[in-house]
């Protein structure tokens, strides 16, 4: 496979530079493609792709007839990300992870940072995040955010943002560990050369932050909670549970007794100490939420407010990943923590704000929209790329609900080579390090690079038509 | 180990069984079938009546051709019980599992579940089906090895094992009925090297062929029944099996072999007792077909009581298993 014919065009490329010459990092894995005799880096990409379907790591799409199982689009040429670059965006996401869990429970306490006027406060208890039913709560070691997801961009000029925060049930990562996996199989030659940093030992990091919670316990009992094997991220939560060897329950399998939450066993009812919810808020608990509810256990709430249960993530963690409240982020952490912030936010316009509406309905032709509610690629408009009508059709989506809107300057996403139709083209990414919050904060090496496989699209999400690549961070 | 968690793997278990005893059962009669003297009727109705499927059969097939009975037990997506419906409701618990049972497991019954209906496609399949139902025995039994070479053997393992021992049991004892439906020529061919024929395809279908050669040297009708209803070491055996979902049972519950705390062992033990201390005689003069009827019954009983003990969601406060111990 020659890169001979590839072209960078006018994007940022993570693995060659504007010359065609290969980055310092990338050098190896160019050689070594270049060096394959013909045919064999797509006979890879397709042995890559059976394993994926034998490994049963597909998409529930769910019929009755098997043909529509799908797998999650892989492409084979790694993502490689220096050491240098990493040491910063390591320090990066640490700062911004340890000042929003202090944000989140200022908010749900004292309010400092609206009293201090910061943040406005019609802007916080207007979010749909926002949880009356969490202030004055205390969840265990004072931490809310135990597991989030940053995405990442990196402009034209090579410059890297923060694109948005996930701090309600982030996915994916399960993505980022089985991709390795496949690779170590597909690739063992140059991995070994590359002297790639592992990414494995996330699920005993996992296991160990959940457990921090309960200092005092000896081993405390860990579960994963999911919706069930209908829900989309099923394999994940099942492959979490999994790895760390704890059980996954359904909120079925749990009641609430004396004070504890439950499971049913073989052999009667048995307690558990931490739940890894992967349902949202909304559904954790029908006597508090929502009460047509059948995911959650009735009950759950009372006994977290007591202390009895720790939740991860905590409920009410999502006002921090309001993407109006996105842009408060740089506020925030010097606000808390006294310090610049390290990564940048990519520009933000909040309709909230009156000005700032004006603009963005001025401009709608060079922006992105999105709702600050959505995620998932759902509810957004990509300008640039919009009909007129679209645009006219979301300007007045706007005004009729200005706080449900933000927009940003349509980043040139860098891009990467993958490969199409049997030879390399460039598509745009984005990355998603996970930042896990127990005792002490940790960053995994690496994180989940999200391609968009469509030809000049710049939405990542697998919901979209999105697939992934294996990350490879590089020792120093 | 939660309830869910022990009923999936339990049903894992006895769907994978059941695909490969379906494919048994198949075997069988092909192979009969081809013993039959050119000429004589082709019969196939026996085996949809000996899985009870009879109505749904009647419903959506006009007769019960050998190509219309090998499509409703093999192929047929609506027929919960054929073969590729097992092997996709097995590996839909083993999806329910997946964190409970090893990766190599989950992959093995993912891999049999793709590969088998992928061939299940194939057009040919119902003019030269032998190296299918093959296939479907081998990925059934590459699934024991491997659930037995990289599973705990803890209470998950029992409950997989007491499954598999459970579905097998049930499927020999059906095994054996085929020969009871399927009618000679005549009357007097009762007792001719066809009826040992005939016989001896059953054997081979349960793969008993050789052990019983070495237990038993000729073919004897009272001889196959004993050997596959009471051998306690043939695995197949109706016998060997319960006595091993039997030691599960009590492996998972922890009171001692002999004695019981729920229904489950108090059932299942009094069903391991009567093949215990039957013999061969007293199953024949009551008739073979009648006692197999009796012992299907009374393990369904079995297996609702252990569901009742294990897997049923009790309400709060109603503790675990009963707690009476009787001899």
């Amino acid at each position: 496979m020659q890169f001979s014919s590839y072209e960078t065009a006018d994007f940022y490329d993570e693995m060659l530079s504007p010359d065609g010459a290969p980055r310092e990092g990338a050098r190896l894995l160019k050689e070594r493609i270049e060096a394959l005799p013909d045919g064999e880096l797509l006979g890879r990409q397709a042995a890559a792709e059976r394993l994926l379907l034998q490994n049963g790591i597909t998409f529930n799409v769910y019929n009755d007839s098997a043909a529509t199982e799908k797998i999650f689009p892989f492409d084979i040429i790694p993502r490689i990300i220096e050491a240098q670059e990493w040491n910063w965006i390591e320090k990066g996401l640490k700062q911004r992870v340890y000042a929003l869990n202090l944000f989140i429970d200022d908010i749900y306490h004292e309010q400092k940072i609206i009293k201090d006027k910061i943040v406005p406060q019609e802007l916080i208890l207007s979010a749909r995040s926002f949880r009356k039913e969490c202030v004055g709560l205390n969840p265990p070691q004072g931490i809310w955010c135990h597991i989030t997801g940053t995405d990442l961009v990196r402009d034209r000029d090579g410059q890297i943002y923060v694109l948005e925060d996930n701090l309600r049930c982030p996915s994916g990562v399960s993505y980022v560990l089985e991709n390795r996996r496949i690779m170590k199989r597909t690739f063992p030659q140059v991995f070994e050369a590359s002297r790639v940093r592992p990414v494995d030992e996330y699920p005993s990091r996992l296991l160990s932050a959940l457990q921090s919670l309960f200092p005092a316990m000896e081993s405390p009992k860990v579960a994963v909670l999911t919706p069930g094997i209908y829900n989309s991220a099923y394999y994940e939560h099942a492959f979490l549970a999994q790895q760390m060897g704890v059980e996954l329950v359904e909120g079925s399998d749990l009641v609430s007794a004396n004070n504890r939450i439950m499971m049913r066993t073989t052999k009667g009812f048995e307690p558990v100490d931490v739940l890894y919810r992967r349902i949202d808020d909304d559904f954790l608990d029908p006597e508090v939420f929502r009460s047509d509810s059948l995911l959650g256990v009735p009950g759950l709430m009372e006994i977290y407010k007591k202390g009895r249960i720790a939740l991860a993530n905590a409920p009410g963690t999502g006002i921090a990943d309001d993407k109006s409240i996105y842009a408060y982020v740089p506020k925030i952490i010097e606000y808390y923590l006294a310090e610049k912030t390290i990564i940048p936010n990519v520009p933000t316009y909040v309709c909230f704000e009156p000005k700032e509406l004006a603009y963005v309905v001025a401009n709608l032709d060079k922006l992105v929209v999105k709702a600050v509610n959505e995620s998932g690629g759902y509810g957004m408009l990509v300008g640039p790329h919009a009909t007129a009508d679209e645009r006219e059709e979301f300007a007045r989506k706007i005004q009729q609900k200005p706080r449900n809107y933000i927009a940003q300057p349509t980043l040139a996403l860098s891009r990467v080579p993958v490969i199409v139709n049997g030879q390399v083209a460039g598509r745009h990414v984005d990355l998603r390090p996970y930042v896990l919050h127990g005792t002490d904060v940790y960053v995994l090496p690496g994180g989940l690079t999200r391609v968009a496989l469509k030809e000049g699209s710049l939405v990542v999400n697998s919901s979209q038509g999105g697939g992934s690549k294996d990350t490879w961070v590089l020792m120093p | 180990m939660l309830s869910r968690v022990a009923n999936s793997i339990y049903w894992l278990s006895r769907y994978t069984e059941r695909a490969e005893n379906v494919a048994r059962i198949i075997d069988v009669n092909l192979q009969m079938m081809l013993d039959l003297p050119s000429g004589s009727n082709q019969q196939w109705k026996p085996l949809v009546s000996i899985s009870g499927d009879d109505d749904a059969f009647a419903k959506r097939y006009a007769a019960p051709t050998r190509e219309n009975v090998i499509k409703f037990l093999a192929l047929d997506t609506e027929n919960a019980n054929s073969i590729v419906s097992c092997l996709r409701t097995a590996r839909e618990n083993a999806r329910t599992v997946r964190e409970a049972i090893s990766s190599e497991m989950w992959e093995q019954v993912n891999t049999s579940y793709l590969t088998v209906n992928a061939a299940a496609s194939n057009q040919m399949l119902i003019h030269s089906p032998y190296s299918f139902f093959n296939e479907v025995k081998k990925t059934s039994q590459l699934f024991d090895g491997v659930t037995d070479a990289t599973m705990l053997h803890g209470e998950g393992w029992h409950f997989y094992r007491m499954g598999r021992m459970i579905e097998r049991a049930d499927k020999t004892s059906r095994l054996l009925d085929v020969k009871y439906y399927i009618l000679l020529p005549s009357v007097t061919d009762v007792g001719t090297p066809l009826d040992d024929i005939q016989w001896a395809a059953v054997l081979r279908s349960a793969s008993a062929l050789e052990m019983y050669r070495k237990r038993h040297g000729h073919i004897a009708p009272d001889a196959i029944v004993e050997f596959l209803v009471l051998d306690h070491e043939f695995p197949r055996s109706i016998h060997h099996c319960l006595t091993a979902a039997n030691d599960s049972l009590h492996a998972i519950s922890g009171t001692p072999v002999g004695m019981y705390r729920n229904l489950a062992e108090q059932r299942l033990g009094q069903l391991r007792a009567e093949l215990a201390y039957t013999d061969i005689k007293e199953i024949i003069a009551r008739g073979l077909h009648e006692f197999l009827d009796a012992f299907q019954t009374k393990l369904n009983m079995a297996d609702q009581c252990i569901y009742d003990t294990f897997f049923a969601l009790r309400p709060v406060g109603s503790g675990g298993a009963a707690h009476r111990i009787t001899q």
